[in-house]
């Protein structure tokens, strides 16, 4: 019992501490690969110096994510005369919970083993394995929506109660947006159930190591590639990011839903986004790009094909798992924060008909022909 | 009031998308690859140890290619004996815009030739707008702007007065567009030539 309690506390802190790292390493990559993108340098004045030295640490601007986090803690904390004061201190915490939560049900590495991995501990600890999440729960995608579909809770609570228009504006557009997006987001998943036939994360990553075609990883990005692209932009448009960052455009709203808000209040919900561009990561990674495995790998090593077994060591596999998620994750921020830097913003109206009338049907014809493929398959195995 | 209110107007340049842009993803995707392919070849050229940006990384570094007459930073002209050149006129103080030189003048009776001179010549670059007035008001040639140092960035705005001392870094043998008469030295009783 103690062990369990032991080993769920470690996943805690490394998830929170693996996400509040991304949150504050995103803006950096942000600020930077825009910069390189378009030929500038990017932020690289702020510095640690070393004291009583002369010797400033730069560290290609690395600090400025601290910089940041310093300013917003000692800003005033501006307070709006509004009639509702309490939804108005909460709103930004319903909008960076939820997005925290998300994370509980995300497999980020293969199963641990403690016995194995840490030979003193191994009598206390026994044969007890552990699959690393959080929490292992068979109904995952769906905890994912419904916590993914409460992040709108804030930004409504936000924009109502700030006693402004332009917090109004863009909290009704946030909502309109948000469940648009969430239902294509939806429907795109829909489709892989119906072939991995499961909910459950684990299981769905489990499914990926395999191959199809004799020789392709059964990623999910190679079964459904046309899921895959709709649910990255439905995933980006829910995130509220350039092209979709309708409810917070600042040359018509100053900043959306969040105007009235400033100092850690802002500095909230500024992270809950950066953290839910990891968190989109992290989804896409488990759904479409076979999680925490390389391609032909599993929990004991690797299967290529033509039934080549390479056999690892389990220490070797468990860091290696860890890593290719991490890594995976931070290649999908990296193209977010390409997509970021390289499409201009839709008009509202376009934002709404693109959902509708583009994704939604396509979304819909995605999950029909899925569906009669996999009975195909099915009636022709039985 | 028209006939049909809620007919759109149509557009001389209105915009036609053939059905392969008006399908999004492939024009997106093709953009992506532009920008994309930008920020690889940028990378790879820091990753070799080369520049990959266009911005100048100033003021640790400046361009080589600043016009012939940028104005930047100001010098006071010497005289031969390292003396400004400066007779404290205040025609560049009236004349400043931002009002920001300030010069004391002094009395040299050992140069008849030039009795007067500034005691202190400060301007202070926080506020000075490089219009370069003073420059143009100067009858005596004795203040131009140097094109290599654009301006004078500092952390602090109390660091940013720089004085006679500072601003007399001309090197006048180097530079031919003014004779620089000869301080007159022996009979010192003569009126001014």
């Amino acid at each position: 019992m103690i062990q369990d309690l032991v080993v769920y506390a470690v996943f805690i802190a490394y998830a929170i501490g693996v996400l509040m790292t991304f949150g504050l390493v995103l803006t950096w990559v942000e600020r930077k690969q825009g910069a390189v993108m378009s030929d500038r340098i990017g932020a690289n004045r702020a510095y640690l110096r070393i004291p009583f030295t002369d010797v400033k640490l730069v560290w290609w601007g690395l600090f400025h994510g601290l910089a940041d986090g310093i300013k917003m803690i000692l800003k005033e904390d501006f307070k709006p005369r509004t009639h509702d004061w309490y939804a108005y201190a909460v709103a930004p915490w319903v909008a960076f919970t939820p997005v925290l939560l998300v994370f509980a049900v995300i497999p980020f590495g293969g199963t641990l083993v403690p016995a194995k991995l840490i030979p003193p501990l191994a009598d206390w600890f026994g044969d007890r394995t552990y699959p690393m999440q959080i929490a292992r729960l068979d109904a995952g995608l769906l905890i994912v929506f419904a916590f993914g579909g409460m992040t709108i809770i804030g930004a409504m609570l936000a924009g109502w109660s700030s006693s402004n228009k332009f917090s109004l504006l863009g909290a009704l557009r946030a909502g309109s947006q948000m469940i648009s997006y969430e239902l294509v987001m939806g429907l795109t998943v829909l489709g892989l159930i119906l072939i991995y036939g499961t909910v459950d994360l684990g299981d769905i990553v489990k499914q990926q190591s395999g191959v199809i075609l004799g020789f392709l990883p059964a990623w999910g990005v190679f079964l459904q590639p046309f899921a895959a692209t709709l649910f990255l932009a439905a995933a980006i448009a829910e995130n509220k990011r350039i092209p979709f960052d309708l409810p917070e455009a600042e040359s018509e709203l100053i900043a959306g839903y969040f105007t009235e808000y400033s100092a850690m209040k802002m500095g909230l919900f500024m992270f809950a986004e950066f953290i839910e561009i990891a968190i989109i990561g992290a989804l896409f990674t488990t759904l479409f790009l076979g999680g925490y495995n390389l391609p032909y790998m599993t929990d004991t090593g690797f299967v290529f094909p033509g039934n080549h077994v390479v056999d690892l060591p389990y220490a070797l596999v468990f860091v290696i798992q860890l890593f290719t998620f991490l890594v995976k994750v931070f290649l999908m921020c990296s193209f977010q924060i390409l997509v970021r830097w390289s499409l201009p913003r839709f008009r509202y109206d376009q934002v709404l008909r693109f959902a509708w009338k583009f994704m939604f049907p396509l979304a819909l014809a995605n999950i029909t022909v899925t569906a009669v493929a996999v009975w195909l398959l099915r009636s022709v195995n039985a | 009031m028209s006939a049909n209110p809620h007919k759109r107007k149509a557009y001389w340049n209105e915009a036609t998308l053939s059905w392969w842009e008006r399908a999004y993803l492939f024009e997106i995707l093709r953009g992506l690859g532009i920008t994309g392919g930008v920020f690889t070849r940028n990378m790879w050229r820091w990753m070799t140890g080369r520049k990959g940006a266009l911005t100048t990384y100033y003021p640790e570094e400046t361009r080589p290619d600043y016009g012939r007459h940028n104005r930047g930073k100001h010098v006071l002209t010497q005289r031969p004996d390292g003396r400004p050149q400066c007779i404290a006129c205040n025609m560049c103080a009236t004349v400043c815009p931002a009002k920001v030189i300030e010069i004391d003048a002094a009395f040299d009776p050992d140069d008849p030739a030039h009795p007067k001179y500034p005691s202190r010549f400060e301007i202070d670059y926080s506020r000075c707008v490089f219009c370069g007035l003073c420059v143009e008001a100067c009858p005596e040639d004795a203040i131009r702007m140097v094109k290599e140092v654009p301006d004078f960035p500092g952390a602090d705005r109390h660091g940013m007065w720089l004085g006679k001392e500072e601003l007399l870094g001309w090197r006048p043998q180097s530079d031919v567009a003014k004779p620089y008469p000869a301080k007159p030295s022996g009979d010192r009783t003569r009126g001014p030539a």
